[in-house]
């Protein structure tokens, strides 16, 4: 296996994610679009990984999955008070600060 | 788009049944892996979004078991599929129907967010395709879940202390955000 393989497989999903993260405007599928982008980057660092042969990259991936999941845990949070104060989840309405 | 990706999967099909087998489960794997992320940040239904990401998650926790990082892999299934998934579903129920059916009503939002994608793929894909020509992938055994561990707790202990009081503080600022006054 080449490592090209991996790490292109790797930048589809994170441009997939980045496209989703633009496109949509439901802020749950805004925070899914990240997790996949996080997956991309988890790809790419046990690939490294494997091809130095050293944990190194691995135990950056659990870190990475420790912190995606604390991620969404508040990114959650935050769409329920937003659905709860405006009924809607429209990430395109949210324009207050707008100058 | 995924044709590069799972092509290249054959290229070394000449050199042992082992890779062989390896490039097949990765070709399909990443076929899998890519239309199921297609149709994740198209569709219209979120709930088939979620179910998506299950796909590509499971996806990834067989590309890692492919890499030889077992442990990731089973970390990838319990914790993502396990549990952050099922937070999504919990957040899509308490928030369903919050958007109307007009969620592909901008489509220039689409084009520039697609080229704005394809521009982030060509130069990435480029950049990786002119760095690492034609490094390979051949351990020889897979990483000791052992060895993972002694290294968290010995070179990463810092880090691994900062997660775990992240960890916390993301409890109580969950806690707080989303509690009803």
């Amino acid at each position: 296996m080449l490592l090209n393989q991996f790490l292109l497989l790797a930048a589809v999903l994170f441009a997939i994610g980045v496209y989703g993260v633009l496109a949509r405007r439901n802020g749950v599928l805004v925070l899914m679009s990240i997790e996949l982008i996080l997956n991309a980057v988890n790809i790419n660092l046990v690939a490294f990984s494997a091809v130095r042969e050293t944990v190194g990259g691995e135990v950056f991936a659990l870190f990475i999955i420790a912190v995606a999941a604390a991620e969404v845990g508040v990114g959650l949070a935050m769409v329920l008070l937003l659905y709860r104060n405006r009924r809607s989840i429209d990430l395109t309405e949210i324009d207050q600060l707008r100058g | 788009m995924n044709v590069p990706a799972a092509l290249e999967g054959f290229d070394s099909l000449t050199s042992g049944d082992t890779v062989v087998a390896q490039n097949i489960a990765f070709g399909i794997l990443s076929v899998v892996m890519v239309v199921a992320a297609l149709r994740m940040v198209t569709t219209r239904n979120v709930v088939h979004a979620a179910l998506y990401l299950v796909i590509v998650l499971a996806g990834a926790a067989g590309i890692f078991i492919l890499l030889g990082a077992e442990f990731v892999g089973v970390t990838q299934v319990l914790v993502y599929i396990g549990a952050i998934v099922v937070l999504f579903l919990f957040g899509i129920m308490l928030t369903r129907g919050a958007l109307g059916e007009d969620e592909e009503a901008n489509t220039e939002k689409r084009r520039m967010a697609a080229l704005v994608g394809v521009l982030v793929l060509v130069v990435t894909g480029g950049a990786v395709l002119d760095s690492f020509g034609d490094a390979a992938v051949n351990r020889s055994a897979p990483s000791l879940t052992s060895e993972i561990g002694d290294t968290i707790f010995s070179q990463y202990i810092v880090p691994f202390e900062a997660v775990s009081v992240l960890l916390l503080a993301t409890l109580i600022g969950a806690i707080v955000v989303a509690r009803q006054d």
